[in-house]
C-alpha cells in the first residue's frame, strides 16, 4: 500500500492511471445509460430535467477529462519510457504528482453528486449542469446560483494542473531521454503523436485555465467578464473555450492515431507505410488545430467573412487526416494480416473514424452546419470521432500492450466478443443519431414529444447503448479472468518492432538491463539495411540506481482539492490551509534527498 | 465479410425505423428559400460523402480480406512508402474539398445578405423558456407562435433577455443564436403554406427542452386578418360572465406582475408573455401544451410541475378562481 502511495515508477503510475480512468469510464458510461433510458420513450421514463442536465454535463466532462485523456495518459506513462529506451520519465515525482492531482480532481468533481445537503440544496446531487462546454452567461451566478458550476470550474482547474504537469514532463522525457541512436525520425509513431499531443496540452490548457479563472471571478467576486448586463460578452467565453476545445479534440485523437500506427504494422508484418508523412501530418494537424476553433460557433452569427475563413481552415484539416487513413491502408496492403483483437480494434478505428470525419465535413460547411449543430447529428459526429475513433484506438492499445503491462495476454475469445459487441453496439447507438438530428431532434433535451417522429430511432440508439454496456462487461470479465489464467506473454507476444518488446513482461523496475543502442526505426526487426537488435543481457551487468518513493507529490496534490473545497464553501481560512499544504509539499519535495 | 453482412443488417434496421413520419421538425423538407439553399448544399455534400465513404471503406474492406494471413502466403513486402502515391492521396481529397468549399462559400454569402427593403421585420426575444415575437411596423406583440405571410421576405432580428438561446425552425432554414447585448439576423421567404415546428437549439437551462415554437405561414389575406385582430385591445368579457370575474381576479392578483393585457390598465408586466390575445394561440407554455381549458387550468395551478424551473410560480388558488381565470384567458381570442 505504502509503496503504491509513494511510487514514482512510471509503470506503476501508468497502472494507477489506467484503473482510475477505467473507473471514471464506467461512471461516465452509467450516466450515458440513464440518459439513453430516459430518451427511449417520448416524455421520458421519469428522470427530471434537473437530473438529466447534470447527467449529460457530467457524461461529457467525465468521458473527456476523466476517461479518454487519462486512459491515453496510462499508455504515455507505461509505454513511452519503454519505447524510447529510458529507465523512467524525466521527472518521476512530478509524474506521481500529476496522477494524484488527476485522481483528486476527478473525485472532487464527482463529489458534487452527493454534496447537495452540505449546500442546503433541495436534492442530493448538485453536479454541474450547464453542458461540458459550460456556455456563459448560463453559468453566471444569476442563472446558476447553486454550487453546481463551482464544482465544474474548480474541478477543471485542478485537472488542468495535472495535464500541464504531465505535458511538460513528457515533452522533456521524449526530447531528452531517448536511447542513444534514437533520432527523432526513428521515434515510434506513438511516441511522436504523444509529443505532439503534449505540446497541444501545454499550449491549450492555459487558455481554458484563463477562461475558468475569469469565470471564477465572475461567480465569486462579482466581475462581469461574461455578463452582458455589466458590459461583458458571453461570446468571449465561446472563443476561449473552443480555442482550447479544438486542440483538445486532437489531444484526444492523436494518441489513438499513434496506437493504431503501432498496431497495424505489427499485425500486418510490414513497416508503417509512409512513416515520415504520417509523422508530419500529425504535426501539421497539431498546428492546424489552432486555426479552426470558430467552426464550433457558426450559429453565433460571426458574419460571412469569419464563417468562410474558419470553414476553409476546417476543410483543409481533412487533408492530413485523409492522408493518415490512406497510409494506414497502405500499411496493410501486401501484408499478412493477423486478426488479433488489437488488430480488429485498430481496423475498427479506421472504419469508424472515416464516418466521423465525413460527418465532420458537413459541419465544416457553415450553412449545412446551421441545420446540424446542436442536434443529434453533432452528437453522432462526436461519438464516431471520440468513441469510434479514440475509444476503439485505446481498446486496441489495451489488447496490444496489456501483455507487456501484466505479463499475461487477454483472452482472444472474450476479446473478439468484446470487439464485435462494441462494433455493432456503437453503430446501433450512434448511427441513428444522424437521422434523429436531421429530423429535428436537438441535443440536450430531457424530453421530446411523440409527434417529432424520432421515437423508433431513439429506441434503436438506446438498444445500441445497452449493447455497448454489455460489451464493456465482457471486457471487465476479460481483465478479471486473465489476471491469473491468461496465457503468459513472454517478452514479445506479437513480434513487435519497437523497444518495449525487447524486455520482459512485465518489465523489471529499471526497464532495460543496459540501455540499447538504436540503429533503425524498427530496432527489433530485420530490414534491408539493418539486422535485428541483439538481445539484451538478462541481468544488469552493473547495479542500476532506482529512485525510491516519495510522499510529497501526494501531499502537495492534496492541497489543491482543499483549496477548491475552501472556495466552494466560502471559507477563506481554509484556502490558506490548502496553500500551506501545497507550499510545504513543494518545499519538502525540492529539498528531498536524492537517495531515499 | 462478417463485417459486411453486419453493416447491411444495420442499414436495414435503420431504414425500417426511419420510415414513418410526418416529421414536423425535419431539416430535409425545406419550406423557404433559405431552407432550400441549405438543403441543396447539404445534399451535394452528402453525395460527396457517400462517394468517399464507398471508396475508402471499400478499399479498407478489400485490403483486410485480400491480405488476411493465409498459411504459406507470400512474405509481407517491406515497403516503406511511395512518394507518388502520397502526393496522389494528398491532392485527391484536396480536390474534392474544392468542390465542397466553392458552393459552401457561395451559400454563406448568399444567405448572409439582409432581406430586401420592405421585408416583414420580426423582433425575436428569447426568454427562459419562451419566445417573444414583436412586429415593430404593425404593432403586434405575441409569444411562441409567429405568423408570416407566404412568399414575402421576412427579416428576423433577434436578441435574448437572459441566457443564450438559438432560434431554430428547421423547415425555414438553419438556426441562429440569440445573445443578450447583440442583435443577430436571419432572412427567409417562406414558400409553402402551413405550420413549421421549431424549438430552442442552444442549451439554456432547466427547461431548454420545453422551449418550442411554431411558425404559421399564411396567405397574405389570412395574415392581414390575424394581424388586424392582434393589434386590437383585449376582448371585454360580458357582464356577469365567469370571464368577467376572471378579469377582475387577473387585474387584482399576482398575474399583473409579469403579464401585459392591453386594455387592462393594471396588467403591464413584461417578464412573462403578453396575454392580450392568448386565447388565439394554439399552444401554451413555450408551445409545449395544447391551449385547452384542461391544460390551462393545470398550467395556472402549478406551472413548475409542467415546465421545470418555470419562473411562473404555482398558484394555490381555489378551484372556482382558477376556473374563472381560465374562462377569461380563453375568451382573449
Amino acid at each position: 500500500m505504502k509503496s503504491w502511495l509513494t511510487t514514482t515508477d512510471h509503470k506503476r503510475i501508468g497502472q494507477l492511471y489506467f484503473w482510475t480512468a477505467l473507473g471514471f469510464f464506467l461512471i461516465g458510461g452509467l450516466e450515458a445509460l440513464v440518459i439513453r433510458a430516459q430518451l427511449a420513450k417520448p416524455e421520458g421514463i421519469g428522470v427530471s430535467a434537473e437530473v438529466y442536465n447534470q447527467l449529460f454535463t457530467m457524461h461529457g466532462t467525465t468521458m473527456i477529462f476523466l476517461a479518454l485523456m487519462p486512459l491515453s495518459a496510462a499508455f504515455f506513462n507505461y509505454i513511452i519510457p519503454l519505447q524510447i529506451g529510458a529507465r523512467d520519465v524525466a521527472f518521476p515525482r512530478l509524474n506521481a504528482f500529476s496522477y494524484w492531482v488527476f485522481l483528486l480532481g476527478g473525485l472532487f468533481l464527482n463529489a458534487s453528486f452527493v454534496a447537495g445537503p452540505l449546500f442546503g440544496a433541495p436534492r442530493l446531487s448538485v453536479a454541474p449542469d450547464a453542458g461540458w462546454f459550460g456556455y456563459a452567461n448560463l453559468t453566471s451566478r444569476q442563472f446558476s446560483p447553486g454550487p453546481n458550476i463551482d464544482f465544474w470550474l474548480l474541478g477543471l482547474q485542478i485537472l488542468g494542473i495535472a495535464s500541464l504537469a504531465a505535458g511538460f514532463n513528457f515533452i522533456v522525457t521524449i526530447l531528452n531521454m531517448r536511447a542513444p541512436g534514437m533520432k527523432l525520425m526513428r521515434l515510434p509513431v506513438f511516441s511522436w503523436m504523444t509529443l505532439v499531443t503534449q505540446f497541444l496540452v501545454i499550449t491549450a490548457f492555459p487558455v481554458i485555465t484563463v477562461a475558468l479563472v475569469l469565470l471564477m471571478f465572475d461567480r465569486f467576486f462579482g466581475t462581469h467578464f461574461f455578463v452582458p448586463a455589466g458590459g461583458g460578452d458571453p461570446i468571449l467565453w465561446q472563443h476561449f473555450f473552443w480555442l482550447f476545445g479544438h486542440p483538445e479534440v486532437y489531444i484526444l485523437i492523436l494518441p489513438a492515431m499513434g496506437i493504431v500506427s503501432e498496431v497495424l504494422p505489427t499485425f500486418s508484418g510490414k513497416p508503417l507505410f509512409g512513416y515520415t508523412v504520417v509523422v508530419y501530418s500529425g504535426v501539421l494537424i497539431g498546428f492546424m488545430g489552432w486555426g479552426v476553433w470558430s467552426h464550433h460557433m457558426f450559429s453565433v452569427g460571426l458574419g460571412p467573412i469569419a464563417d468562410s475563413v474558419f470553414s476553409a481552415t476546417t476543410m483543409l484539416i481533412a487533408v492530413p487526416t485523409g492522408v493518415k487513413i490512406f497510409n494506414w491502408i497502405g500499411t496493410m496492403w501486401g501484408g499478412q494480416i493477423r486478426f488479433t483483437t488489437a488488430m480488429l480494434f485498430a481496423v475498427g478505428f479506421i472504419a469508424m473514424f472515416i464516418i466521423g470525419g465525413l460527418s465532420g465535413v458537413s459541419h465544416a460547411s457553415p450553412p449545412a452546419d446551421l441545420q446540424q449543430t446542436d442536434t443529434y447529428y453533432v452528437v453522432a459526429h462526436i461519438h464516431y470521432v471520440l468513441f469510434g475513433g479514440t475509444m476503439l484506438g485505446l481498446f486496441a492499445g489495451m489488447y496490444y500492450w496489456w501483455p507487456k503491462m501484466t505479463g499475461r495476454r487477454l483472452s482472444e475469445t472474450l476479446g473478439k466478443w468484446h470487439f464485435w459487441l462494441t462494433f455493432v453496439g456503437m453503430n446501433l447507438a450512434f448511427f441513428p443519431m444522424h437521422f434523429s438530428g436531421l429530423l429535428g431532434m436537438p441535443r440536450r433535451i430531457y424530453t421530446y414529444g411523440p409527434e417529432l417522429g424520432v421515437t423508433r430511432l431513439n429506441q434503436v440508439s438506446t438498444a445500441g447503448a445497452f449493447l455497448l454496456g454489455i460489451a464493456v462487461l465482457v471486457f471487465l470479465v476479460n481483465l478479471w479472468w486473465t489476471r491469473r489464467r491468461g496465457e503468459p506473454a513472454g517478452n514479445d507476444p506479437w513480434q513487435g518492432a519497437t523497444l518495449e518488446w525487447a524486455i520482459p513482461s512485465p518489465p523489471p523496475v529499471y526497464n532495460f538491463t543496459v540501455i540499447p543502442r538504436v540503429e533503425s526505426r524498427l530496432p527489433l526487426w530485420k530490414t534491408e539495411h539493418h539486422g535485428a537488435m541483439a538481445p539484451l543481457p538478462l541481468t544488469p551487468p552493473t547495479p542500476i540506481h532506482v529512485p525510491g518513493g516519495s510522499w510529497w507529490p501526494l501531499i502537495t496534490a492534496f492541497g489543491l482539492p482543499v483549496i477548491a473545497v475552501a472556495a466552494i464553501s466560502h471559507h477563506l481560512w481554509l484556502v490558506f490551509v490548502g496553500l500551506a499544504i501545497v507550499i510545504t509539499g513543494i518545499y519538502r519535495w525540492a529539498y528531498e534527498p536524492f537517495e531515499v | 465479410m462478417r463485417r459486411h453482412s453486419l453493416l447491411l443488417l444495420l442499414l436495414a434496421a435503420i431504414a425500417a425505423t426511419a420510415c414513418g413520419g410526418p416529421f414536423p421538425q425535419t431539416t430535409l423538407a425545406p419550406r423557404s428559400d433559405l431552407g432550400a439553399q441549405v438543403d441543396t448544399l447539404f445534399t451535394s455534400i452528402f453525395w460527396w460523402a457517400v462517394v468517399v465513404f464507398a471508396i475508402v471503406e471499400g478499399l479498407l474492406l478489400f485490403v483486410i480480406i485480400r491480405y488476411r494471413r493465409r498459411e504459406g502466403g507470400p512474405k509481407p513486402s517491406a515497403l516503406h512508402g511511395h512518394t507518388a502515391l502520397e502526393i496522389g492521396w494528398t491532392l485527391a481529397p484536396a480536390l474534392i474539398l474544392v468542390f465542397i468549399a466553392v458552393p459552401t462559400m457561395r451559400t454563406i454569402f448568399a444567405t448572409a445578405a439582409p432581406a430586401p427593403a420592405g421585408a416583414l421585420r420580426v423582433e425575436v426575444i428569447g426568454h427562459q423558456w419562451w419566445w417573444e415575437f414583436r412586429y415593430p411596423e404593425i404593432g403586434v406583440v405575441t409569444a411562441n407562435e409567429m405568423h408570416v405571410p407566404l412568399g414575402k421576405p421576412v427579416q428576423l432580428e433577434m436578441t435574448s433577455a437572459d441566457v443564450i438561446h438559438s432560434f431554430w425552425a428547421p423547415g425555414l432554414g438553419g438556426k441562429r443564436d440569440l445573445t443578450a447585448g447583440r442583435i443577430t439576423r436571419i432572412a427567409f421567404t417562406p414558400d409553402s403554406l402551413g405550420e413549421v415546428a421549431g424549438q430552442c437549439a442552444e442549451f439554456c437551462g432547466a427547461s431548454h427542452a420545453n422551449m418550442r415554437l411554431r411558425v404559421f405561414v399564411e396567405s397574405d389575406s389570412a395574415f392581414r386578418a390575424w394581424a388586424a385582430r392582434q393589434v386590437t385591445g383585449a376582448a371585454v368579457p360580458s357582464r356577469g360572465s365567469p370571464a368577467e370575474r376572471g378579469q377582475d381576479l387577473f387585474a387584482h392578483g399576482a398575474c399583473i406582475a409579469c403579464h401585459t393585457i392591453t386594455g387592462v390598465p393594471q396588467a403591464r408586466g413584461t417578464v412573462g408573455p403578453n396575454l392580450t390575445h392568448v386565447g388565439s394561440r394554439t399552444m401554451l407554455a413555450g408551445a409545449t401544451l395544447p391551449n385547452t381549458e384542461e391544460w390551462l387550468r393545470r398550467w395556472i395551478s402549478n406551472a413548475p410541475s409542467l415546465k421545470p424551473g418555470s419562473l411562473m410560480p404555482a398558484m394555490p388558488l381555489p378551484d372556482d378562481q382558477i376556473a374563472a381565470l381560465v374562462a377569461y384567458l380563453q375568451s382573449l381570442k
